[in-house]
């Protein structure tokens, strides 16, 4: 299994498309903020995204559902248990056959193991538990598998991110490869490494998930968004995971 | 339900300036704001924050929509002597919200 | 280096103000703006019609923010704090907010010094105005300009 992952990431690294950011200059979005921003999520006394890390801590020690457990209950310390687990995440999950977001495996865990309904994308406590379990992996590396089973799913998110949508017909490539660095209406296009989810977008004025801020980079180039869970969502997750492999976590963050 | 993330320092030396930082979470809804079909989404805010330090007030503030959404106030006060310094939230909609923290004068 | 148009305007005003309570249902019409007039009205409501002298505050706020909806915002006053001299308030104001009010600090002898930050939502690129009163009644000002930009890719389609 080993091998063929092995084997698998040289072919990848060997077919990296053209225009993909050299490793060297691969800079995550925090770099490309201001300073006043960048103070705002260093200070964890001030990152409104705590607040949200906060609450998931609290519902990690809660009895929930028909089968009365916590998260506690079959995880135990989060600081051991969920330490690079966020930084794995898109996963690939063998019930179904295809990758994962933690957001889903979450929500995996309340319908199987605890016999809870699963909690709604972007509800406040799924938010505040993905945030909680992303904390566990800050300063962590991305480490994505990307492996047989994985690889077929890793080139439809990299072809989603290749392929012009929408009205302006523009791919995600051409802002985030081609023409990261430079000003657009204002601010400056970040690289689009999801290091930091999820986190605390002030353009929302509250905490949100990858998806969420997918969902608005398909409609600032005026294409229909998927829906949140939607398979081509986790696709691109997963290809940006891995497109930022190595890169560190450093959730939650803060961005504008 | 609100969260709140309070941070003084656990002990601190007699006449010691010691400064205080609060989050707490709250949407701080404008009143300015419309939904789609044109309505206004009523104001929601916290309007008043008061610390006290074993039961004397020694910081208030009186906050408007202007104030962003997850209030975030840093202010400074004297340890004079050990106790407990509350901090009370209070705003529309019958909101409200306490916090306490401790600290260790020497 | 600002180029404003008005449909930048508008876009900045939906934007610097949007996303949704559902993600999406909510936009925003552009709402009536302050002008220095009533921002001036307003500071006389707070303050009274005493003359106000620059000086003495320091008003921090950056020179350029990404996004309006959190600008972070310190006013310091030089002031030994003492139960004779100390600073009794702070209030903040904004020229181009629906609503010149900001918020207002009350502290005294016990805050042992006269620092305050939090952060603020400024509508558009704007001067902001931090005022004092010391504890001998007399008041201080001082004024700061930011320009708020936005960023491309915003939740609502306008």
């Amino acid at each position: 299994m080993r091998f063929v992952g092995a084997v698998a990431a040289l072919a990848i690294a060997a077919s990296a498309v053209a225009g993909e950011i050299p490793r060297a200059d691969r800079r995550s979005g925090y770099e490309f903020m201001g300073r006043e921003t960048r103070a705002m999520q260093d200070d964890d006394t001030a990152n409104p995204g705590m607040l949200w890390v906060l609450e998931g801590g609290t519902l990690w020690e809660k009895k929930t559902g028909a089968a009365g457990r916590a998260c506690a209950d079959c995880h135990g310390d989060p600081r051991a248990s969920m330490k690079g687990v966020a930084a794995r995440y898109p996963a690939f999950d063998a019930a179904i056959g295809r990758p994962i977001s933690l957001e889903q495996r979450i929500n995996r865990c309340r319908i199987d193991r605890q016999q809870a309904p699963a909690l709604a994308y972007e509800s406040r406590e799924l938010l505040a538990l993905t945030a909680f379990v992303a904390r566990q992996s800050r300063g962590l590396p991305i480490d994505v598998t990307i492996d047989a089973r994985t690889h077929p799913f890793l080139d439809a998110g990299r072809a989603t991110f290749h392929r012009r949508q929408g009205q302006l017909n523009l791919a995600c490539a051409q802002c985030h490869d081609d023409n990261w660095g430079r000003q657009l209406a204002g601010n400056v296009i970040p690289q689009a490494h999801p290091t930091g989810y999820p986190l605390y977008r002030l353009e929302w004025q509250s905490l949100g998930s990858l998806q969420r801020r997918l969902r608005n980079c398909l409609v600032g180039i005026r294409a229909e968004p998927y829906d949140y869970g939607a398979n081509e969502l986790v696709d691109l997750e997963l290809y940006l995971l891995w497109r930022a492999r190595g890169m560190t976590m450093d959730a939650p963050a803060v961005r504008p | 339900m609100a969260s709140a993330l309070i941070n003084v320092p656990a002990r601190a030396k007699r006449g010691e300036i010691i400064e205080i930082k609060t989050l707490i979470s709250h949407v701080m809804e404008t009143g300015f704001r419309r939904t789609q079909l044109g309505a206004v989404i009523p104001r929601d805010i916290i309007r008043r924050f008061v610390c006290t330090y074993n039961g004397t007030e020694v910081f208030r503030a009186e906050l408007h929509p202007a104030i962003a959404a997850n209030p975030f106030i840093v202010f400074s006060t004297v340890a004079v002597e050990s106790g407990t310094l509350v901090f009370s939230w209070t705003g529309d909609h019958g909101f409200s919200a306490t916090e306490t923290a401790a600290i260790s004068v020497d | 280096m600002e180029r404003r148009t008005s449909r930048r305007d508008f876009l900045k005003t939906a934007g610097g103000i949007a996303a949704g309570l559902g993600l999406g249902a909510v936009i925003t019409v552009e709402p009536a703006r302050a002008t220095p007039a009533e921002m001036a009205e307003a500071i006389r409501k707070v303050v009274g019609s005493a003359r106000v002298t620059p000086g003495k505050v320091t008003l921090d706020l950056p020179p350029l923010i990404e996004n309006g909806n959190a600008v972070p915002l310190t006013v310091t006053v030089e002031s030994p704090m003492t139960e004779a001299q100390h600073v009794r308030a702070v209030h903040v104001f904004t020229e181009k907010n629906p609503q010149p009010n900001v918020v207002s600090f009350h502290l005294g002898p016990r805050a042992g010094r006269a620092r305050v930050a939090t952060r603020i939502r400024l509508a558009d690129s704007q001067n902001v105005v931090a005022i004092c009163e010391l504890s001998d009644g007399s008041l201080w000002s001082d004024t700061a300009g930011i320009v708020v930009t936005l960023a491309a890719c915003l939740e609502d389609g306008i």
